[in-house]
């Protein structure tokens, strides 16, 4: 059936910021959704809060609103596009609720939009957890298949909760229905954790539902993922095993494409159940996701559950095979069925087939628990990774190997040096699932562990442990540099660091005596078909097999090596500034070549670039892959000033070995990383810091801090996103901040300056001019980590004058530096005087804000410029504006406010209070005509919005008295009622705001039972809450009884401001909500106005 | 301890025994299917073929009792590129190395599988030796031995694979039909799925005349898969010609699409290098379904696929074709119950998709 011709226009809607649990393979899916709508002609209007996607790129839809993913703002949107349909299924669960709730409110209905790619019944039996019972209870009984569901309970009190935990017996699994990434769910093991659980779990879930599950902790767990197309084709694109068994959720399993323990009986009934069932849901096209348990004793088949949508995993089965789900399925959306679309990568057969793999794909979940004190590290069924890395080898251990060296994290690899735990110590901490626990069982096979040990404590497959079994054993075999020892070792994915470690030698020796051997890797294509067919789309990875792949080109190339798995601090900003970069050089004639490790960016889609290498981003894996590709014809230039801190940490080691590094020189990357060197870069450009010094001891530290007074600001050198980073004021804390920090790195340490204005700014340099991206003046005071810190676009303070000096500013450093690309400079503006907080000569986390804020695309005129543009040149082209930059926007510019998302809800008992560490994992942008609104919608974006309407609970540190009294008022003349403690309530009193004093938690409850303000926002009686801390963390009395009301207002989702700035900023957006002067416009009517 | 692949064409690959230790020959071919080892290598079909696995780990569920699709091993040789150490599955019962040992089978565990079927995609099928066990003789010699060793273009095999007593496999339930299924290979599955409905199923040796299986009075025909060249399969497609006069109705498989397509005058070729693996795309041409089937054949009919053609037996026409290659998957004649497929309905290993045709026989032999 070929293409719906009765629709023109098609909304898509996006997943919003990056959060824990949709991350950005839902900017991969929702920007291959757009490129193929678009090239099949249909007009695409596109919303998604994200400005740090891909998808939210002018060029990839007709109408792209960067607004708040909220039925009220869609319906403005519906109401001004008229789209004729509504693509939902490619934004992960937030664009699948969106529109259910579109469809409810009868929206959908009232403007003709019609649903694709889902319907709303399918959507809801997918999601309804009992009407899925049904279903899989209704096919097992008609096919006679071997499936069934956990036996369960649905509850919607918490009585019903505790009778039904009695009849299934703990432990119990507890799920809310309607959440996303298994938010809120957990085992409860007794009647304690039940009621905390299903307690959470009842509040969490929009439908007040939860299931409580039979459990079945330990069985073997997998994933299918399926299309089907209008016709009823159906195909199964990818078998998932995780190797952590049942009770991990799958985004935190350490998982294998295809399933490795399953006979062909066993799989093809988990196929025919597949199929049987997502034809029951009612899937019309797409893909979907369906999940199964496998008792290991008996076979006996649990299904799970199912996603009538793209997931995150089918995100990863898409790069595991080289079947692109998203693309297919909005295709198939469209009316097209499998066998019209053809597989890109073979060119000459249909989609319409199942890819087969001679390669093994292994995932490694990437965590961040070292930023959030306090937070259960224990992996449950409620997902905590961050990010993930993805490697293919020719191998079980190859591909593993490769996997652990991808997550770029100290002792994720595995290892043969140092000391070894006793046995029954690892045995026993492998028994709770945890980060690395791939790593405690190879430790635990050092320490002579037995398989049946082993599984006896993990319950991971007995295959997956022997594998383990035979890494350590090649590992033990390693004692000589001998050829045959070293081939094999590489065989089974050890690196050159790993061999190294073991013979005692450095990397780069082994490295040298493994080339002089002639030992290198070749690069295989993922071709959809075992080498069955040949592949046109150079998708490749390395493999030490027997023959290379890489195809010749006579184009000279340009390497891009990407960021890695997302971490905090290091997202899909760098992402959208690599993917640039590789569209605007193939543009200008390059043939481009992208090395990445991670699943789910749109880096990795085989469609970015002219050749893609799925490898870690080491030295070794680069080097090698820049091996290849000389091989193959000349290369012009690496880039790695776009991929963040990973690729930059390598620029120094790859120039060293000759590879032709592009853009601003490794040595002007430490001029600006180095105290001392940039110090007097500033010193010449007569530009002021804040006094600091560098202190390896305890000693050194603390005579640093008398000198420059404090409070100072700490961290170790060489970081990003503010790791490690601390406010300190006092000698004890200092004391106690030096024992912590490593000692094999220098610590920084800062006068810390008070209340200034921080500012932001994003530049590129080409030698000659500067051309300002963008200034953003953050909302929050210094002291807060610019990714976690809400800013504005233009700057709301600052004057042209301020402006001027900036500018002056940031060319001396980019021309002190020696910039040949972007540039990011961290300002403070304290008492008139500009301070250079530092300075990063690469693409920053801003870049995609700044470049839709402006609508100047800037990554990709830096990557213009490193490869020899000049800045005049790429006026006169029209990249850039003719005149001008984004230091000298119209008074009447719209605003754009940028802010953070913070994943506190998944780590629960951790402090929300911001700080110099940064926590967020994503970002929103609200733009509109004016301050407050934007504010307003960059709030609605982020958290769901401000409220207008409630009680107000205030409690501010004696810092903060005099900046809250004015907008507190302004709060009271809104209609809130104030609650405040009673020091706060005292000043507010005094200057004309009757708030009304509550119990402290720390008073306890009153004699009348008077309830204390945690237990009021436990309530559910508080709508909003301003509280900025105010004693030492750790510390009893003000500083806990802050820490407890914000934990609270976490638990209940309630607005919480922690700074006064915020507050300040907050009204602003109540009153213009209150106002309901909230419009909304497109990016390309923004560009319009901007750039004419 | 090496192994050494030896292709015709002189190529050689080096690894390590893996099975029986010593030497075999015969056609080697590739395999894509990334799960049911056991069921390919008990699968007649593969009789006189070295099957390499393009799926580079086999051997991890082990073997079991239940998922052979006939008595024994026939696969000549088998290269994997890495077999599992353990098995774990919980109806495995022994190893997949012990299992090919005590069954004699020759392999070979080498890295470069994929650079084999690269090149066998390149150069198509060809034969080879896998030679393990003692001081081998130089490659020249190797070679020289592959190209001695006979070939499958023109090899009458079926009788080699096949049952040489008729035997009977009872209707599951409530018998419905009266099954002669003529082994020329066949699987242990496809009586299976015909029992499942109602049939039962008199498979009778490769030699039966036409005269002895008409004489059991069948409700229907069916000829299965199995090896070899359908170009020196006389005996088959006489036998077949009888059946289609007598008007039974017929259903065959594989191999038995390919005597159904001699026995109403269409010629078969041989592909370069086959289709073995369980995820080709096959439509329906009726219907304009596809299904996701099992295949495991090199030779393939030559049949006109822009519509209806003449035969002896009436009007005709391809049925099923292949979405990859447009290779003929299946014939029907258009007036009279008798039809065929290329691939393997009664999967085994392999997907289901294609179940519905076993329905269409039973429909047909009730009709």
């Amino acid at each position: 059936m070929p293409k719906r011709t009765d629709i023109q226009s098609i909304m898509v809607i996006g997943s919003g910021p990056i959060v824990i649990g949709q991350a950005c393979e839902f900017d991969y899916s929702g920007t291959q959704a757009c490129r193929v709508l678009r090239a099949e002609g249909f007009r695409v209007i596109l919303v998604n809060s994200n400005p740090a996607t891909i998808m939210t790129d002018p060029e990839f839809a007709d109408a792209t609103y960067v607004e708040p993913i909220t039925p009220d703002i869609i319906e403005k949107i519906i109401a001004k596009e008229r789209p004729d349909a509504l693509l939902p299924t490619l934004g992960g669960q937030t664009a699948l609720n969106a529109a259910v709730a579109l469809h409810e409110s009868g929206v959908l209905e009232r403007y003709e939009v019609e649903l694709i790619g889902a319907n709303f019944d399918a959507i809801q039996a997918g999601e309804n957890r009992e009407k899925f019972k049904e279903i899989v209870a209704k096919v097992a009984a008609e096919r006679g298949l071997n499936a069934e569901s956990a036996r369960s309970v649905i509850c919607h009190t918490m009585d019903e909760c505790l009778a039904g935990a009695e009849v299934l017996g703990y432990p119990v699994v507890v799920r809310p229905s309607f959440t996303m990434g298994g938010a809120g769910s957990g085992f409860a093991h007794d009647e304690a954790d039940l009621r905390r659980i299903a307690g959470a779990g009842l509040d969490a879930s929009p439908t007040t539902e939860v299931l409580l599950e039979e459990s079945i902790l330990g069985w073997k767990e997998f994933e299918l993922e399926v299309m089907r197309d209008r016709a009823d084709n159906v195909v199964i694109v990818c078998s998932i095993e995780n190797i952590d068994p049942m009770g991990v959720h799958t985004g935190d399993s350490v998982t294998v494409a295809p399933a490795m323990t399953l006979t062909d009986r066993e799989y093809q009934n988990m196929r025919d159940v597949a199929i049987a069932v997502i034809r029951e849901v009612g899937v019309d096209t797409g893909g979907c996701n369906i999940q199964f348990a496998v008792d290991p004793a008996t076979g006996r088949m649990i299904v799970i559950e199912m996603n009538p949508r793209v997931s995150r995993s089918s995100a990863l089965a898409s790069k595991a095979t080289g079947f692109p789900i998203a693309k297919i399925a909005a295709k198939l959306a469209v009316g097209y069925t499998l066998d019209e679309v053809p597989n890109d990568i073979t060119k000459e057969t249909p989609a319409s087939f199942e890819p087969s793999l001679d390669y093994v794909v292994v995932k490694v979940p990437r965590f961040a628990f070292e930023k959030f004190a306090g937070a259960d590290q224990t992996l449950t069924t409620h997902m905590k990774s961050v990010g993930e890395a993805m490697a293919i080898g020719r191998s079980f251990p190859e591909a593993l190997q490769k996997a652990l060296r991808s997550l770029e994290k100290k002792g994720s690899q595995f290892s043969w040096t140092g000391p070894v735990a006793p046995k029954e110590s690892l045995l026993a901490q492998m028994r709770v699932p945890h980060d690395g626990r791939l790593r405690t069982i190879q430790q635990a096979i050092r320490a002579g562990a037995t398989l049946e040990e082993l599984f006896d404590a993990t319950k991971i497959d007995p295959w997956f442990l022997d594998q383990l079994f035979l890494i350590h054993e090649v590992a033990t075999e390693i004692r000589e540099f001998d050829g045959p020892t070293l081939k094999n070792a590489k065989e089974h994915g050890f690196s050159d660091v790993q061999i190294g470690e073991i013979l005692g030698l450095e990397e780069s020796r082994v490295r040298d005596l493994r080339h002089a051997l002639g030992l290198r890797p070749v690069y295989n294509t993922v071709d959809t078909c075992a080498a069955e067919f040949a592949a046109k789309t150079p998708y490749l990875y390395s493999t030490y097999d027997e023959e290379t792949e890489v195809p010749t080109g006579d184009r000279p190339k340009v390497i891009i090596l990407g960021s890695g798995p997302n971490r905090i601090g290091q997202g899909i900003e760098f992402d959208y500034a690599c993917v640039h970069a590789s569209f605007e050089l193939a543009a200008a004639g390059f043939e481009t070549v992208m090395v990445n490790c991670n699943p789910e960016t749109v880096s990795t889609d085989y469609d970015t670039s002219d050749r893609l290498y799925f490898e870690p981003l080491t030295l070794e894996d680069v080097l090698e892959v820049v091996h290849a590709e000389q091989a193959t014809g000349p290369v012009a230039g690496v880039i790695v000033q776009l991929g963040g801190q990973t690729p930059l940490g390598l620029a120094q080691a790859l120039k060293d070995a000759g590879v032709p590094v592009v853009g601003t020189p490794p040595e002007s990357i430490h001029l600006a990383e180095e105290r001392g060197a940039f110090g007097r870069v500033l010193a010449e450009a007569g530009l002021p810091a804040p006094r600091h010094g560098t202190a390896l001891s305890v000693d050194e530290a603390r005579t640093i801090a008398e000198e420059i007074g404090y409070p100072v600001l700490v961290r170790p050198s060489y970081v990003l996103g503010g790791a490690g980073m601390a406010i300190v004021y006092d000698d004890d804390t200092l004391t106690t901040y030096m024992g912590k920090a490593a000692t094999d790195h220098p610590v920084l340490i800062d006068k810390f300056l008070d209340d200034a204005i921080e500012i932001d700014v994003d530049a590129l340099y080409d030698g000659e001019e500067l051309y300002l991206g963008g200034v953003m003046e953050h909302i929050e005071e210094a002291g807060i980590h610019s990714g976690d810190s809400a800013c504005a676009l233009p700057p709301i303070t600052l004057g042209s004058f301020d402006i001027k000096r900036i500018r002056t500013a940031t060319e001396a450093i980019a021309k002190g530096v020696g910039v040949r690309g972007l540039l990011n400079v961290q300002y403070a503006m304290a008492a008139n005087v500009l301070y250079v907080l530092e300075a990063n000569p690469r693409a920053s986390r801003t870049i995609p804000f700044v470049s839709k804020a402006t609508a100047v695309p800037l990554a990709k005129a830096a990557a213009r410029v490193m490869m020899g543009a000049t800045i005049a040149g790429l006026r006169e082209e029209g990249m850039l504006p003719a005149t001008g930059d984004g230091g000298t926007l119209p008074m009447d510019s719209p605003i754009a406010v940028k802010e953070a998302v913070l994943p506190f809800d998944r780590f629960r008992g951790v402090d929300i209070v911001l700080g110099p560490e940064m926590r967020s994992t994503g970002e929103v942008m609200g733009v509109d005509a004016g301050f407050g609104s934007a504010y307003a919608k960059s709030q609605q974006a982020a958290y769901g919005g401000l409220p207008t309407k409630g009680r107000a609970f205030v409690s501010v540190a004696n810092k903060d008295k005099r900046a809250m009294i004015f907008p507190v008022k302004a709060l009271a003349e809104l209609g809130f009622e104030i609650l405040a403690t009673e020091g706060t309530a005292e000043v507010l009193r005094r200057n004309g705001v009757h708030a009304k004093i509550v119990r402290k938690q720390s008073d306890g409850p009153g004699a009348d039972g008077e309830p204390t303000i945690v237990r009021r926002i436990l309530d559910g009686e508080v709508d909003l809450i301003v509280n900025t801390p105010f004693g030492s963390p750790g510390q009893s009395g003000p500083r806990l009884d802050g820490y407890e009301i914000r934990t609270a207002a976490v638990l209940r989702g309630i607005a919480c401001i922690t700074t006064v700035q915020g507050l300040a900023a907050a009204v602003q957006g109540i009153q213009h909500i209150v106002r309901g002067d909230v419009g909304v416009r497109s990016l390309q009517e923004h560009a319009q106005r901007l750039r004419g | 301890m090496t192994a050494l692949l030896v292709l015709e064409d002189g190529r050689v690959f080096e690894g390590a025994p893996y099975g029986a230790v010593g030497e075999t020959y015969g056609e080697m071919v590739f395999n894509t299917g990334m799960t049911g080892y056991q069921e390919t290598l008990t699968d007649p079909s593969y009789h006189r073929q070295i099957v390499a696995m393009t799926a580079p780990h086999i051997g991890n569920t082990g073997v079991n009792d239940e998922d052979p699709e006939s008595g024994r091993v026939w696969v000549a040789g088998y290269v994997v590129r890495e077999p599992a150490r353990v098995h774990s599955n919980w109806r495995a019962n022994r190893s997949l190395d012990d299992y090919l040992r005590e069954q004699g089978v020759v392999g070979i565990a080498m890295r470069g599988t994929r650079a084999l079927t690269r090149h066998l995609r390149e150069r198509g099928a060809m034969r080879a030796g896998i030679f393990s066990g003692g001081a081998l003789p130089p490659v020249p010699e190797l070679v020289e031995k592959v190209r001695r060793s006979p070939e499958m273009t023109g090899a009458d095999l079926a009788a080699e694979v096949a049952t040489t007593e008729a035997y009977v496999v009872p209707a599951i339930g409530e018998k419905r039909f009266t099954v002669a299924a003529v082994d020329l290979g066949i699987k242990g599955m496809t009586p299976h799925r015909m029992a499942e409905r109602g049939c039962e199923v008199h498979v009778l040796p490769a030699t039966v005349t036409a005269e002895a299986l008409l004489a059991l009075d069948p409700d229907g025909v069916f000829f299965s898969n199995g090896p070899g060249d359908p170009a020196a399969a006389d005996h088959a497609v006489e036998t077949l010609r009888k059946v289609l006069d007598a008007g039974k109705p017929f259903f065959g498989i594989c191999f038995g699409n390919q005597i159904l397509g001699r026995a109403l005058g269409l010629g078969t070729y041989k592909l370069r290098y086959g289709h073995r693996g369980v995820n080709q795309p096959v439509q329906d041409r009726r219907t304009g379904k596809v299904e996701i089937s099992a295949h495991n054949h090199g030779f393939a009919v030559d049949a006109p696929l822009d519509g209806p053609f003449d035969t002896p037996y009436g009007r005709a026409e391809v049925s099923h074709v292949n979405l990859n290659d447009d290779c003929v998957e299946g014939l029907r004649l258009l007036d009279r119950p008798v039809f065929s497929v290329q691939y393997h309905p009664e999967a085994a290993a392999g997907p289901h998709d294609a179940a519905y045709l076993f329905d269409e026989f039973c429909e047909v032999m009730g009709a």
